[in-house]
């Protein structure tokens, strides 16, 4: 049992990883974990800060390791956002508290978890201390890409890239670690495309299932631009669906933990009005959540939308590899009949468009009004 | 549907409604009556915003030099509830002397004193909103007859097009209009006061580029831009008319009142849509929309000129209209 295990279809990034623990020739003081979503960039660097703290290397079984991954470990400092970046006020934190020295183990561990997510002003606040940290302090930095990396950041750390975990190996953690049932983990792992976090969603909560079966199968459904209208309206409230269902009781829990704070009577008709503004803030923060998490849910369905087409695709081509959706398999052969290569590729196109669209703030309804029109097939 | 006070006025006026240009009107035919007939009569205000209590009672109180008084309290539908309770008190046993005229919004705030009001025997002098271009033609109408004057119903358009958003402007420029003109106010006396400017909206924006006419389309958008309408809200008007045509046409024949059901639109909508839609075809829907999604993307940064970029739509949205 390792402190790895978690750690899936990562083998040469967790060998350099394990060898930085076990040669001091190999380890250096700041480290950049890329890769895609999903790729367990925050596991694997919750990883390693446990083997480091771990007098035997990363056992997985001891306090140092068991409190390093939960992120409890007195001198592992696990940095995640909420909010859209990382503050300057925040950096300038970080940077005093990595001149202290390690209080229980050999190492002091800073973990970003969005190193993405730090302006530029917050990323020169941390310069200094990330060239020439003290002895014992490690600096552990998250991302989905260099590209991301503010380039002063990129060139004062180690790169180890994370590669997209194989389909086998999610389903294999989720049977082992969440208890699964493995073709229910095998689905879920392909149609997750290997994200973790979503295959683990996706296995537990049937609706995220049939929403998700309900946003393929529009797929080969479009044919009039009526159906298109349609399509792009319930596209749009699938994700809304999603969004309110994941959001209201984490709401309702913060109101109410709010009132007790400010201690509001809860049944009272009207609230005074200090209460009043103070909930209204509430409420306008969690809408600003709410916006960000359906965009970010909606953004999923459009990659669940063109997986089919992908898949339909390597139909096409005839080539040799696994399909996302392989459990539909008649959407997709429907979808691969009425449709040539070309014009798949120019439905992946306009799905795309919308994509990006969507991130720039467009209207989501018009974006995927416009996208669902050029995905109509003729009946 | 304006209101006007006759000679005597009662010791009670509520006036009530949103449009704060007629209930202005009133309480200034109100004052100039009580004047009429006591010219010393002393003009007390009180605001809901700074209100303190017992500041009613005090100026209700009979003065050591005796006299009229007339206590104006604004606001009612923003009162707190001293001023509520004061009101209350004070109509339960009204000083002689005092008149008092009463404001109010809309709302349900300050319930209790308007229905004691209107028990009390107060006169109700009505202050409708005016929205709709239809009550914006009376209101017009109705300032040129109050004035004596005849105006066509061509100058009354005219004028409602070029000032027609805020019902105050539109006030001052009839007034204007009948100050510094004699004889049947025209179309061309509008327009020689008026002329060139056009209030434009995303809305007649849409209509007319719905319609087909790019000239036309173009000139409002112009207008709309150059009098400070963001190219956002355009942009978004431009879908959801566009959308609304698809959506109808989609739905088949049927009663428009069911068909705006099914839709979650409403009836008048439905019967706009069918009517637009003649000249549309699937194709150029498709078109159109797809413009309106990229000139929705260039707008918010996506591109360097913002109105260029809603002209675009809107050149494209015309040429798409050839009932393909």
């Amino acid at each position: 049992m390792s402190v790895w295990r978690d750690v899936i279809g990562q083998d040469s990034a967790v060998a350099t990883l394990e060898r930085a623990v076990t040669d001091p020739a190999s380890m250096t003081h700041a480290w950049l974990l890329t890769g895609p979503p999903g790729s367990g960039r925050s596991v694997a660097a919750r990883a390693f800060a446990a083997a480091l703290e771990c007098p035997r290397g990363g056992c997985g079984e001891c306090r140092e390791c068991r409190t390093a991954v939960e992120g409890t470990h007195a001198d592992v400092d696990v940095i995640a956002t909420e909010g859209l970046s990382i503050k300057v006020e925040q950096a300038r934190e970080l940077a005093a508290m990595s001149a202290l020295r390690p209080s229980v183990g050999p190492w002091r561990v800073i973990i970003v978890e969005d190193a993405d997510r730090l302006t530029e002003r917050a990323a020169d606040a941390l310069l200094k201390a990330i060239e020439e940290p003290v002895p014992r302090t490690v600096w552990i930095l998250c991302a989905p890409s260099l590209e991301d990396v503010v380039i002063t950041i990129r060139s004062r750390s180690r790169h180890v890239r994370l590669r997209t975990p194989p389909a086998e190996a999610v389903a294999e953690l989720l049977h082992r670690r969440d208890g699964v049932e493995m073709p229910m983990a095998m689905y879920a792992a392909r149609a997750a495309q290997s994200h973790v976090g979503l295959a683990r969603r996706l296995a537990r909560d049937e609706g995220a299932r049939i929403r998700r079966r309900d946003v393929i199968s529009l797929a080969g459904r479009i044919h009039g631009v009526g159906d298109a209208i349609g399509a792009a309206a319930d596209l749009a409230s699938i994700a809304d669906e999603e969004s309110t269902a994941a959001a209201a009781e984490r709401d309702t829990a913060e109101r109410q933990r709010l009132m007790e704070v400010l201690g509001a009577d809860p049944s009272a008709r009207t609230q005074p009005p200090h209460i009043r503004s103070q909930l209204s803030g509430l409420e306008k923060e969690q809408k600003a959540r709410a916006t960000r998490h359906s965009r970010d849910v909606l953004d999923r369905s459009l990659v669940d939308l063109l997986s089919v087409y992908r898949d339909a695709l390597i139909l096409h081509s005839g080539a040799a590899l696994g399909l996302v959706n392989q459990d539909s398999l008649p959407i997709v052969q429907g979808v691969a009949r009425s449709m040539s290569a070309e014009q798949l590729l120019q439905a992946m196109d306009a799905i795309g468009t919308a994509r990006e669209r969507i991130g720039l703030n467009v209207a989501p309804l018009l974006a995927l009004e416009a996208m669902a029109i050029s995905l109509r097939v003729p009946r | 549907m304006t209101a006007t006070a006759t000679r005597t006025v009662p010791p009670l006026v509520l006036i009530s409604g949103p449009e704060a240009v007629i209930a202005d009107r009133a309480l200034g035919a109100t004052l100039d009556d009580l004047r009429a007939v006591d010219p010393e009569v002393e003009v007390i205000r009180l605001f809901a915003e700074t209100y303190e209590a017992g500041a009613l009672g005090m100026h209700a109180s009979p003065s050591l030099f005796g006299g009229a008084k007339c206590i104006v309290v604004a606001d009612l539908d923003e009162a707190p509830d001293e001023l509520q309770e004061d009101l209350l008190a004070f109509l339960a046993a009204p000083e002689p002397d005092v008149t008092l005229v009463v404001t109010h919004k809309s709302g349900q705030r300050g319930k209790k004193v308007l229905d004691t009001l209107k028990k009390s025997q107060a006169r109700v002098l009505e202050a409708p909103a005016i929205k709709s271009d239809r009550d914006k033609t009376d209101f017009a109408t109705h300032e040129f007859r109050a004035a004596g004057r005849r105006a066509t119903p061509d100058a009354v358009r005219a004028l409602i097009e070029a000032v027609g958003k805020d019902v105050r402007e539109l006030a001052a420029a009839c007034q204007q209009l009948v100050a510094d003109t004699t004889g049947t106010i025209d179309e061309e006396l509008v327009a020689r006061y008026h002329g060139g400017k056009v209030e434009a909206t995303g809305f007649k924006v849409a209509d007319a580029a719905v319609a087909g006419s790019a000239g036309e389309a173009l000139r409002l958008l112009r207008h709309a831009i150059a009098t400070g309408v963001d190219p956002v809200p355009i942009v978004a008007v431009l879908a959801q008319q566009l959308r609304q045509l698809v959506k109808v046409g989609a739905a088949g024949r049927g009663r428009s009142a069911e068909v705006a059901r099914d839709l979650g639109m409403a009836p008048w909508q439905v019967d706009k849509a069918r009517r637009g839609l003649s000249g549309w075809g699937p194709e150029g829907l498709a078109e159109a929309i797809q413009a309106v999604a990229h000139a929705d993307f260039e707008v918010k940064g996506g591109g360097r000129d913002p109105v260029y970029a809603v002209e675009r739509a809107v050149l494209t949205i015309t040429r798409a209209r050839t009932g393909r």
